[in-house]
């Protein structure tokens, strides 16, 4: 079987187009790098939506965070604690069986002059659930760094904001945010790449892959599992995230030279990995 | 284990619960908690052991070791640690393997890659398939522990590099104008300092370190996790103690336990930190020298 035909069968496996059998005889490594590479558009999906979702509710985490009123203050603490306080692994498990005890049916939520039945059963699936795990884990992790930023917004911006009569929305749109922003984006770069390695974890953790259609990880360890060959199937998902990671720098590297634009070059913040961000 | 305990079957409520919670099973699941406890405390100074090797090796001036020190530190940023945790213990065991087997079985004259399988002789088995069931369980544990010395030693690498670059420049020049030696200016003047810069880094490695336990479920060890999903599983009546799905509330259970080490460990740390920090030429010894004036 020629690797363009491996391609064809086997490119779309992940959402259910094309073969429906995993390989079993001749495992080459077209087969490892098709299959594997198949599997990370579900690590695309995970990370792309959880990011984009996530990135408007940790604004409003870090805003709460920095509230001075209590009612504002305290769940959003209460919230970062519990989701960086905690593996994601547990977060993934403890969501995965409080899905599952959900009653099958739907839950009836009486209106008063109607009844809206909610249905449940698609919480349960990998797609929904842990989308939204990595979602609540990511503005956990994002409304920290933003509230960090936000703290650090020199106090000469905002004297100079209320110099020019702005004040409330105004200011905060204008002057605060765009250099939360900014000072956040390193960090917050660092937070996407790690977002992006931890959706590896969907398929181990209570959520079952259906049909096999799973994730990169989720291909590499069936082949290491099969071929009892780690040498190979490691390797391969390995360059499809460092080449992963390398894309993710770049478009924000551009997002981050778009925020410094109006700096001298030597005042500029760079973006720096810093490995310390896995949950 | 109590007398009450003998007939599950006729007692209720507080007692039932107090029974339950007390089967031998529970014992060791309460066990497996020490078992995470243990992995923490063997692989916090390995990692630094490795992490301090990394970052010497890096900063070496013999090119290939230079190169493979960087390699080391840098393996960790681009690539999930997830798969390095899948990858390293069965590479070291079929390494340890493929070594003993060269050792032990000169005159093999198969191959050890068979189409889908790895196969050695009988005597290179690691354990022994003779062996009794505590030794494949230690070793499992010796593995998953040489994994996370390994990940965790990468990252500690990336942590203390940094800080052996940020011990200031003239404290270098003032122990090579004292006439100290490479190696005594390294060990006398830029170790002793290089902790205080190490500290925020080690500590939020430390931090990571303890959420990254339960991935000890995913090297096959009987774990937290793994006890939490056998046990809370529902138990029809054959069994003792018959319940429904209870994982939800075990679960709830695990979450209670690494939320109390998270904030337990940012106490002590802080505190470390402060003491550290003291008399140091740092913004938080600054601090600390204008409160107490």
């Amino acid at each position: 079987m020629s690797c363009a035909q491996t391609i064809a069968d086997y490119g779309l496996r992940s959402i259910g187009i094309g073969e429906r059998l995993l390989p079993k005889g001749d495992m080459t490594l077209c087969e490892h790098a098709t299959l594997i590479g198949s599997g990370l558009i579900w690590n695309l999906y995970y990370g792309a939506l959880a990011l984009f979702f996530g990135f408007f509710l940790a604004n409003a985490i870090a805003v709460a965070k920095a509230s001075p009123n209590p009612w504002a203050k305290k769940p959003a603490e209460w919230f970062v604690f519990i989701f960086r306080g905690s593996p994601l692994f547990i977060q993934f498990f403890l969501a995965y069986e409080t899905f599952v005890l959900l009653p099958r049916a739907g839950i009836d939520i009486p209106l008063g002059f109607m009844t809206i039945t909610v249905a449940t059963s698609w919480l349960s699936k990998a797609w929904a659930g842990a989308l939204i795990v990595l979602f609540l884990n990511t503005a956990a992790y994002s409304g920290e760094i933003f509230y960090g930023a936000l703290r650090s917004v020199p106090k000469g911006d905002i004297e100079a904001a209320d110099a020019y009569g702005m004040s409330g929305w105004s200011r905060f749109r204008r002057v605060i945010w765009p250099t939360m922003m900014r000072l956040a984006w390193p960090a917050y770069t660092n937070e996407a790449i790690f977002l992006f390695h931890a959706t590896t974890l969907v398929y181990f953790s209570g959520f079952p892959a259906f049909q096999q259609k799973g994730d990169a990880l989720y291909y590499a360890t069936y082949f290491a599992s099969k071929t009892f060959n780690p040498f190979v199937a490691y390797p391969v998902i390995a360059a499809y995230f460092i080449l992963l990671t390398l894309a993710i720098i770049g478009l924000f590297g551009a997002v981050n030279r778009h925020l410094n634009r109006h700096l001298p070059k030597e005042r500029r913040s760079r973006i720096r990995l810093r490995p310390q961000i896995i949950r | 284990m109590f007398s009450i305990c003998a007939d599950p079957a006729t007692i209720e409520g507080l007692p039932w619960l107090l029974c339950y919670l007390t089967t031998g099973k529970h014992i060791l699941f309460y066990t497996s908690f020490g078992v995470v406890l243990l992995l923490m405390l063997i692989t916090a100074p390995a990692a630094l052991a490795f992490g301090f090797g990394g970052a010497m090796a890096a900063r070496s001036h013999f090119l290939p070791l230079s190169l493979i020190g960087k390699a080391y530190t840098a393996m960790v940023r681009g690539v999930p640690d997830i798969i390095f945790f899948l990858f390293v213990p069965i590479a070291l065991d079929q390494g340890f393997e493929y070594l003993r087997h060269k050792v032990k079985c000169p005159d093999w004259d198969q191959p050890i890659w068979q189409g889908n399988d790895f196969v050695v002789c009988a005597e290179a088995k690691l354990p022994l398939s003779s062996s009794p069931q505590w030794i494949h369980e230690s070793y499992g544990f010796t593995l998953a522990v040489l994994a996370f010395a390994v990940v965790f030693g990468a990252f500690a690498a990336n942590v203390i590099y940094g800080a052996m670059q940020a011990v200031p420049r003239a404290q270098m020049e003032t122990a090579e104008a004292y006439g100290m030696s490479h190696r005594q200016s390294f060990w006398r003047i830029l170790v002793p300092q290089m902790w205080v810069y190490a500290l925020p880094g080690l500590s939020n490695l430390w931090m990571i370190l303890i959420k990254a336990t339960p991935l000890l479920f995913l090297l096959g060890v009987r774990d937290i996790v793994y006890w939490a999903r056998e046990l809370g599983g529902s138990k029809t009546s054959h069994f003792d103690y018959p319940h429904p799905d209870w994982r939800v509330w075990y679960f709830v259970g695990l979450l209670v336990f690494y939320l109390l080490m998270t904030k337990l460990s940012e106490m002590v740390l802080g505190r470390l930190t402060a003491r550290l920090s003291h008399g140091q030429a740092t913004f938080a010894g600054e601090m600390q020298r204008k409160a107490a004036r």
